[in-house]
Formats: C-alpha cells, sequence, structure tokens
C-alpha cells in the first residue's frame, strides 16, 4: 500500500498534511481512490464553514458510488481545491498530491492524535 | 461461493477488479473503468459475459412455444441467423427477463438470458414447455462462453486473430449470427458500436481470449459495459425494468408486438393496462453530483424516478434513463434530487451516443 510517512490518516480513508501556514491539508488516500474507481466530482466544503472532526464535510463521486469526505480534525475551513473541480481526476492520478481543502485547526495538537501510516495500513486492511 | 466462468484466471492474472455480480465473480475494471470505455467507443473492446446464459430450443415445436412466451414475434424471423431482441412477460404483463433469440433452422432456436434470472427463466421456459410444447427440447448451454468485442475496428481486430472466420462473418448483417460448428459469430452487442458476440465451447475460451488480446483489443470490465450501454440508451434488467414494471413503461414497446391474434404470456394485461409512465433520457445540466438509480425526478409538479444513472466518459457530463409523468416530452427541463439539491437536468430522447458519436444536441444540452 503506497502511502506517506509524514502524513496522518483516518480510518474512513482521508489523509491529513500540516502545511508551512498552519493549516492541515485533507485528501483522500490512494487506496480509497483504487476503492472508488475514475472519480468524476468532488464537492469541497466552502471557506468559512466550521466543522467538528468527524462531520461529513464533502463528496467524491466515482462512475461508480457517491461517498462521503469526512474532517479529520476540528476548525475552520480555509480553502478549496478548486483544480479538482474541473480535472476530479487527479485524485486517481496522485491522491496524496490532490488535496481538496485546507482546514485552520482549533487545536493544531489535534493531528497528532490520527492514524500514523503503520496504524492505518491496518485498519485499511482489516 | 461466487461461480466463476472459464476465464476467471485470465482476469486475475491481468490484475482485474473482480466484484460479485448476479452470483458470479465478474471483473469490473482492469485498471480505468473511463479508459475502458474509450477504448470500446475509438477502437475495440473486449468483454467476458460467460455468465449470461445461452438457452438452446430443438423440435418441430419449437417456433409456436417461442411465438408464446416472447412478447416479440420470432415469425419476423425469416433468413437463418437472424436475431430479435425480445421481453419474456409474466401473466401480469411485468419483464421476467429481455433476451435475444438467434432462429438457426424451423426447429432450433437460440435465446441468451440475463445471468441473475437464468435459473427463474429456465424453470418458467419448463413449465410452458410442459403444458404447450411437450415435444420441444430445452438445452441450457452451460458448457458454453461467451465473449464480446466491440468498437468501431472489433471486426477487423477479430478477423486478424481469425481469420478462418473472416468468410462466414464479413457478410453478416448488424442482428445476424453466423453458427459454425459449436462455435456462434453474432453482430450484436451492448454498447452501441459494431462488433461481435461470440458463444464457444468453455474449453477453447481462453485462447479466444488471448487471441483478441494480442490482436489489440482491450480487456473491459462490468463498469464500462454498464457507462457504454447506458450512453447506447440500452435497458439494464433489474434496473431499468423488472417483474412488476410493464415493458410499455420501460421504452420497449417497440419490441411488443400485438398485431394479429397472437396469444402470448403477458398480451391480455398489456392491453388492459396501457402505458402509464414515459421512458426518458436525463443529461445534467447543472454541475454538483452524478445521477443515480432510485434518484427522484419532478417535473411539472409530478414524480419521476432514474432507473439508471452514471458520468457518461464520451459526453463529460452525467446522464440517466428515467421513467417520467406522462406527457414528459425531450426537450423539457426537470429537477433531480442529487444528495438533498434539486439539480437541473434536460430530458432527451434516450440514446445519447452511437458509433462513437454524441447525440445530444450540445446546444439543447447548455
Amino acid at each position: 500500500m503506497k502511502l506517506p510517512k509524514d502524513l496522518r490518516y483516518t480510518e474512513s480513508h482521508e489523509w491529513a498534511r500540516r502545511e508551512s501556514d498552519g493549516t492541515v491539508a485533507v485528501g483522500i488516500t490512494d487506496h480509497a481512490q483504487e476503492q472508488l474507481g475514475d472519480i468524476v466530482f468532488v464537492e469541497a466544503p466552502q471557506p468559512g464553514r466550521k466543522v467538528k472532526k468527524g462531520e461529513a464535510v464533502g463528496v467524491v463521486e466515482s462512475v461508480k458510488a457517491a461517498s462521503d469526505i469526512y474532517a479529520p480534525v476540528s476548525g475552520t475551513i480555509a480553502a478549496t481545491n478548486a483544480g479538482l473541480s474541473t480535472a476530479p481526476e487527479q485524485v486517481n492520478a496522485d491522491a496524496f498530491g490532490a488535496w481538496m481543502y485546507r482546514i485552520k485547526p482549533d487545536d493544531p495538537a489535534e493531528l497528532e492524535t490520527l492514524l500514523d501510516a503503520a496504524a492505518y495500513e491496518k485498519s485499511a486492511s482489516a | 461461493m461466487a461461480r466463476k466462468t472459464p476465464l476467471n484466471e485470465l482476469h486475475h492474472a491481468s490484475g482485474a477488479r473482480m466484484v460479485d455480480f448476479g452470483g458470479w465473480e465478474m471483473p469490473l475494471h482492469y485498471g480505468s473503468q473511463v479508459e475502458e470505455h474509450h477504448a470500446v467507443r475509438r477502437d475495440a473492446g473486449l468483454f467476458d459475459v460467460s455468465h449470461m446464459r445461452v438457452v438452446d430450443f430443438h423440435g418441430a415445436g419449437a417456433r409456436d412455444l417461442l411465438r408464446r412466451v416472447l412478447a416479440n414475434d420470432v415469425a419476423k424471423l425469416s433468413t437463418r441467423g437472424k436475431a430479435l431482441y425480445s421481453c419474456m412477460l409474466s401473466e401480469d404483463g411485468g419483464v421476467l427477463d429481455d433476451l435475444i433469440t438467434y432462429a438457426f433452422g424451423d426447429d432450433f432456436f437460440r435465446s441468451i438470458v440475463n445471468a441473475a434470472t437464468a435459473e427463474k427463466d429456465l424453470a418458467w421456459l419448463e413449465a410452458q414447455r410442459a403444458r404447450f410444447a411437450p415435444g420441444v427440447r430445452i438445452v441450457p448451454r452451460t458448457d458454453l462462453a461467451i465473449i464480446a468485442i466491440q468498437g468501431p475496428r472489433a471486426r477487423e481486430r477479430f478477423w486478424a486473430a481469425h481469420p478462418e472466420l473472416r468468410a462466414g462473418t464479413e457478410a453478416l448483417p448488424p442482428f445476424h449470427a453466423l453458427l459454425a460448428g459449436e462455435t456462434m459469430v453474432a453482430r450484436t452487442g451492448y454498447t452501441g458500436e459494431d462488433g461481435f458476440e461470440i458463444a464457444l465451447p468453455a474449453g477453447e475460451s481462453a485462447a479466444m481470449w488471448r487471441s483478441l488480446v494480442e490482436a489489440g483489443a482491450r480487456p473491459c470490465g462490468l463498469g464500462a459495459r454498464d457507462t457504454l450501454r447506458l450512453e447506447a440508451g440500452m435497458n439494464l434488467y433489474g434496473q431499468d425494468m423488472d417483474e412488476r414494471v410493464s415493458p410499455l413503461d420501460a421504452g420497449l414497446a417497440w419490441t411488443v408486438d400485438l398485431s394479429g391474434e397472437r396469444d402470448f404470456v403477458g398480451r391480455r394485461a398489456l392491453l388492459a393496462h396501457h402505458q402509464r409512465h414515459e421512458f426518458l433520457g436525463l443529461v445534467l445540466l447543472d454541475g454538483g453530483g452524478v445521477l443515480r438509480s432510485h434518484q427522484k425526478v419532478h417535473l411539472d409538479g409530478a414524480a419521476g424516478e432514474v432507473t439508471s444513472g452514471t458520468f457518461s466518459p464520451t459526453l463529460g457530463r452525467s446522464i440517466a434513463l428515467a421513467r417520467l409523468p406522462r406527457g414528459a416530452r425531450a426537450g423539457d427541463t426537470a429537477e433531480v434530487e442529487v444528495r438533498g439539491k434539486r439539480l437541473r437536468a434536460r430530458v432527451v430522447k434516450p440514446v445519447f451516443v452511437r458509433r462513437g458519436q454524441s447525440l445530444v444536441d450540445p446546444e439543447e444540452a447548455r
């Protein structure tokens, strides 16, 4: 399973990465895109929206099915990746590069409570 | 335990993602469903459809039996090898299955039925046979595999791999089949493209598959098969119609032959009930999602339902087949409930793509 070691993960197949500006970038894992198949639509939350950890905040649709995206940490949506609205297939091509939205976390330490690569791999293959 | 086709090991070796489909372990895709879809529209794709069941009818009464159990009339099959698409109906006029029947003589017909309904169909056919045509022999051909090669270059790639079959199949008109020994080559399909469907002994199917891959046909899974048939406006049994749905409400009136006095199963129910819905296509105008089966459709205050929906790789937008209120027409604008939102969709005639070309007016769909 392709899993960068410097990212954090959720059991619902999101990855989260701390950016230099203090926000947390969020996407779905390579395993998740593989399960979904060709992705044709990504709906990310609006900037400014307050979200709670575990809340459904967006949707990914593939030719096969629609799947919710959850917030890995609580905070405020800071940005969305507009490029994915015209080229959602980027998620299939590069799941860990195709970030969907960024959260300004309420508590920067919350990121550390998420799964690391090894724990996610175990959870995803269970 | 899911059942396996004779090509199962080949699919695994090719890295296919396998799924359960009607009790069979079948390839969903071999990497990218969308690329497989484009391969069929632009060149040639290869499908294992061995989960579908070939059923042969032998005997002097075969023709009369089929004239009774099919809503379309096999009397139209005037030339050898000609094919006919039809529904099999219940007494209530619901669709038991949809199938293609080939005539290979007055006393030999062959049908190909859906995988999930095969056992039920055979039991029902056996009951009809016992009652109306005890002299007919019904033979389920579990010894045959079925491979479809589809696309603008499908036939030339097939002939490159099998020059020995070229002479017999080159002049085959659309919707006709050749039976050469135990191998049947039919110019039929489920994609809206040219090509062949080949039924052959299971033991020969792996060699046939490999030869067609070597000739340049790309293996395609059931995922691409679904987006291709939807673009072509072809119904899927169990989704667009089933036992509770009349063929008249599923866009299949053209397959029901009510002419003359022929007494086929379901005729009386169809004459008594008439059509209750329009069966048409939808093209999503707004972004914001993908049309899927069971979504609610609103049109002029009346309700309808999406029966099959997907993202169309050829059109680059979402399309659907839908049961709409009476009076709905191509050109109307409907609203579809997609995950809590109402998105606008244009009502269109339910053929979106044929022979690689979009039939949806780009202006109309804006």
